[in-house]
This record gives structure tokens, C-alpha cells and sequence, in this order.
């Protein structure tokens, strides 16, 4: 697979938000992942399950896959997730500007799934997400894993290994920015953009990714 | 200048999809890079994505096709919009209704799109000019003038197998003179690019002035000009051309102009040959050809599926916008 080219973060646009931090710079997001890795092979280990399988959802959640992959010792082929087909906001913004093929080289059916994103906040994302998997066929089970969570939960959704717990105000939002190095930037988001939480396409098309449209 | 195209809406989004006339290049590019990721649901083992859910498509053929709309239904059902597949050559225009009244009769049932196919140039336009402000329309051959989905499903299919259209030499060859597929593939392949098109056809089957119009090389000897080519699109030849007096017999066709393994060795040792199909072995070409290694013909059709539903959910989409405030634009 050819690898992601980086594109800057859509709130380092002017306007779009007032001022942008680094919130976890490159050694804690590292330190951040070890443990993930650490916690998932602790679950995987307790629930007795023998070949995971992993996959991340374009696109910092495959950033963060890569990395997990590696430290798992996984031998399967990671998979890539592109979740722009099965959107709950189709009907109110139209076609994702950047959409990229989702690639699972290995049949799901009746595998032990590791799911992978970036940020979790409303949950959205990973509704759609398993209903891509499902698309592909019927796995065992599905381990969430994210690598920062924070308010703002839509759906019944909770992840089984975090990395990062971020504490935001109502009009604050982060963002993982990489792929090398990784850095989760912290940012404000202006008053009408925090307002409304799906902006149209058109605010952006050049650099926008689907986390920046939907921080989930 | 996007004001004046009928296929974009206010903001440049794509509404209709009627010609691959005077659209840009960064628009066609947009539709073949979303027709990439639409080429993964054919692996899904459900075959399917929500995008369309709930949408009605109505297929409207006054001139009867096969594959087309074939692909085109199984586009809009891959998407999972509801389809209607309207074979007017033989009900409501045939029992005297007009097309405008068989239209609003369609839009009575909250119809979201019209694919239609026409034998008179210009009806895909009439149809997207009449129709209701939320419906779109998208042209599956008008006459002699466009079919711009078999153009961009050849683009695709160029792009996957020669990645940079800006070093290409493609030849087209057949009946150009009478050829939507022609005239579509030839504006898409200029926009994106291409530098040298050429085009290949005895000169009963040549458009006067074709060279200066279009900036396009006109050969009437094949040899020649698929010397040095890396993609050859071969034209279907209709039966009707062969018994009037612009073509002299099918044999004398596929003689001078049916392209074979020997005539195909000046092309490029890596060339594709391409055909929009059905395809009639010997007059364009002969079968060691159409079933040889450099033949993409089935991969095109395979492509095809996923360009439509490219076009498809971005005309959709692009209604939603429509109902958006237009003062929530940020940035």
C-alpha cells in the first residue's frame, strides 16, 4: 500500500481556529502507544484469543495501527478501513472529498478483530466502522482500541484500550497529526464551527480528512 | 464560468453529469479518484454501501442498451438506491406521450435521478434543463454527441494501467464521425493531459476539420497510426454504417482498419487495446486481439460499475449540499 501523504491539520488554517497547541508531543504519543500495546496484549491474553487481527481507520487510526502492528509482533497484514460509504452525514454534506479504497487483505469471517482509530468522541466513526466490517463478513469479536478519548459520546460505544484520556473544554478539539512524527495537537474551534459539528465540504476540500470534519 | 455549465451547481459541485465538455480537470480527476474507493465494495462480501439509501433511480432508455444499463442499475443498487428501469422504446412515448409529460409523471413518483439514454443529441440537456430543481440527471448517450461515463470509465481504466496521462499517446479508431464515445473520450483525454490523441478512420467515418476542433492527429492508415501508441481504443461499427454507402463491406472494414496482432506490433510493447463494447470480432478486430494479453475490454466493464457509482453519489451528494443553509460555510 502506498503510503498516506501528510497534509496539514485543517485547524492550522487561519480562521478556523484561534489557537493550536501541541497537546502530546512525539515521546508521549510513544509512551502513550507502548502502553496500549502492553494493555492489548494483556486482553487479548485473557480472553484466550490466538491470531488477531488488526486494522485502522483512515486516517490516523492507521497511523496508529502501523505503530501497535509492530509492537504486537502481529504477522498478518494489517487492514485499512475507509468509512466515507457508510456516514450517517451523507444526506446532510454530500460525498467525502477524500475518499480512499478500504484494503482488508485477509477474510474477517471468524476472526478476533483489533479495531484502531485515532480519537474517540461521539462514537460515530466506530458505528460506521463496524458496519464495514460487516459489509466484509462475520468476525469472532471486536476490540476497540484508541488512542485518546474524550467527552462527547453520541452512541453506545466505549473503547476496551485507551491511551490518552483528554480533559476539553466544550469548544476545544484534538487531532492527531503524523504520520511521522506523530503529535496530538490541541486546538480551539471557533465559536460557529463548535456550534456546528458537520461544516460542509466546501470549508475545505483541499486538506480536510474525515476526523476533521467529524471528531469522533 | 461555472455559472454558465448546467452540470454544476452554484459552488462548482457536480449536479448533472451530461458531457465531459467543459468541465475541469481537477472535477474528472475527483470522479476517478472516488470511483477508486468504490472498487472495493466488489470485494465486500456484501456488495453494497448505504450512501444512496432511500434514493430513487430511474433508468430511462428511449434507445435500447445491454450493458449500459446493466452497469448503471448495478451501480445505483450497489449504493442501495431503489431502481427503476423505464424501457420507453416500447410503452409511453410509443403510445404518443411526450418526453416532458413522461417526465413529470416520473417526478410525481419522487424520482432523484433520470439516467437517460437518447437517440437524439441534446436530450440528456433537455431533460436536466426541464426536470425539478432536486433531481439530477446523468447522460448514458445522447445521439452523436456525449456519453460521458464510458469516456470516464475509460479514463479510469487508462489511469490504472498507465498512472500519468500526461506522457500518453492514445489512438482512437473506428467511426469517429458518428461516435458519442469519440467525442467524449477525446475532451476527457485533452482536460487531463494527455498530449498526443489520435485519431484513426477511413475518411467517409472522418469529421472535416476534425484536427483543428478537437487538436487531435487524423490518420487513415491504421499501421501508421498506432505507431508508437500506449493505448488503443477501438469504436464499435454499427451495422447500419456497413449498408449505406460509407463503408464498402465488414470484410473490406477489418482489411484496411481491424486491428490484429501483426498491425498492433508497432504500438508500444506495453500497450492497451480498449473497446466499449459489444464488440464484432473480425470487422474491428480479430479475436486473438480481443482475448490477448493486452486487451483491458472486461476490465472496463468491471471499472465501469465503479465509475458510475462514482458519478452517481456525487450528483447525489451534491443535492444534499443544496439543502444546506448557505450561511453555515465556514472558513
Amino acid at each position: 500500500m502506498p503510503s498516506t501523504p501528510w497534509r496539514p491539520p485543517s485547524f492550522w488554517k487561519p480562521g478556523f481556529v484561534s489557537k493550536t497547541d501541541i497537546w502530546k508531543d512525539a515521546g508521549e504519543v510513544d509512551t502513550a502507544i507502548a502502553r496500549m500495546a502492553d494493555d492489548l496484549t494483556a486482553l487479548i491474553a485473557e480472553r484466550g484469543i490466538q491470531d488477531p487481527l488488526m486494522i485502522g481507520i483512515h486516517t490516523g487510526g492507521v497511523w496508529v495501527a502501523d505503530r501497535l502492528h509492530e509492537r504486537l509482533g502481529i504477522t498478518d497484514p494489517i487492514g485499512h478501513l475507509d468509512i466515507s460509504f457508510y456516514r450517517d452525514d451523507f444526506t446532510r454534506i454530500g460525498m467525502h472529498p477524500q475518499v480512499r479504497p478500504s484494503y482488508l487483505p485477509l477474510g474477517v469471517d471468524d476472526r478476533n478483530l483489533i479495531l484502531v482509530d485515532d480519537v474517540l468522541q461521539s462514537g460515530r466513526t466506530i458505528r460506521a466502522a463496524l458496519n464495514v466490517l460487516f459489509d466484509y463478513g462475520r468476525p469472532a469479536s471486536v476490540i476497540l482500541a484508541t488512542l485518546a478519548e474524550r467527552d462527547g459520546r453520541e452512541l453506545p460505544i466505549a473503547p476496551d484500550v485507551v491511551g490518552l484520556h483528554a480533559k476539553l473544554e466544550h469548544d476545544e478539539q484534538i487531532k492527531l497529526s503524523g504520520p511521522e512524527p506523530l503529535l496530538m495537537l490541541r486546538g480551539k474551534t471557533p465559536r460557529h464551527a463548535a456550534d456546528k459539528p458537520n461544516p460542509s465540504r466546501k470549508s475545505g476540500q483541499d486538506s480536510r480528512t474525515q476526523s476533521d470534519s467529524d471528531p469522533t | 464560468m461555472s455559472k454558465q455549465n448546467p452540470q454544476l451547481d452554484a459552488q462548482g459541485n457536480l449536479k448533472h453529469f451530461l458531457t465531459t465538455e467543459g468541465l475541469s480537470r481537477d472535477l474528472l480527476t475527483d470522479i476517478l479518484d472516488q470511483a477508486e474507493g468504490f472498487l472495493g465494495v466488489a470485494q465486500q462480501a456484501v456488495k453494497k454501501v448505504p450512501l444512496c439509501r432511500g434514493k430513487v433511480i430511474a433508468n430511462l432508455f428511449f434507445e435500447t442498451s445491454t450493458r449500459t444499463r446493466t452497469t448503471f442499475e448495478l451501480a445505483a443498487k450497489r449504493l442501495s438506491a431503489d431502481v427503476l428501469n423505464l424501457n420507453i422504446s416500447t410503452s409511453a412515448t410509443a403510445k404518443g406521450e411526450t418526453l416532458l409529460d413522461t417526465l413529470r409523471n416520473l417526478e410525481a413518483m419522487h424520482v432523484d435521478m433520470f439516467v437517460v439514454r437518447h437517440a437524439t443529441s441534446g436530450a440528456a440537456h433537455f431533460i436536466a434543463a426541464h426536470a425539478d430543481p432536486h433531481v439530477s440527471v446523468i447522460n448514458a448517450g445522447d445521439g452523436r454527441h456525449a456519453h460521458p461515463t464510458q469516456a470516464m470509465l475509460d479514463m479510469f481504466t487508462i489511469r490504472r494501467h498507465k498512472q500519468d496521462f500526461s506522457r500518453l499517446r492514445v489512438a482512437i479508431v473506428g467511426d469517429i464521425m458518428h461516435s458519442r464515445v469519440a467525442r467524449s473520450q477525446i475532451l476527457a483525454l485533452k482536460t487531463l493531459g494527455v498530449p498526443e490523441v489520435r485519431v484513426i478512420a477511413p475518411s467517409t467515418l472522418m469529421p472535416n476539420g476534425i484536427e483543428e476542433a478537437f487538436g487531435v492527429r487524423a490518420y487513415h492508415d491504421l499501421r501508421e497510426g498506432v505507431r508508437d501508441v500506449d493505448v488503443i481504443i477501438m469504436l464499435r461499427i454499427q451495422h447500419e454504417r456497413m449498408n449505406s454507402s460509407l463503408l464498402p463491406s465488414e470484410h473490406e472494414y477489418f482489411r484496411l482498419f481491424g486491428l490484429t496482432e501483426e498491425r498492433l506490433s508497432t504500438a508500444q510493447p506495453d500497450a492497451i487495446v480498449m473497446h466499449p463494447g459489444p464488440i464484432n470480432r473480425g470487422v474491428e478486430m480479430d479475436s486473438q486481439v480481443a482475448d490477448g494479453p493486452r486487451s483491458v475490454i472486461l476490465e472496463q466493464v468491471s471499472n465501469g460499475i465503479a465509475v458510475r457509482m462514482a458519478v452517481m453519489s456525487m450528483c447525489i451528494g451534491t443535492q444534499n449540499l443544496k439543502s444546506q443553509p448557505q450561511g453555515d460555510v465556514d472558513g
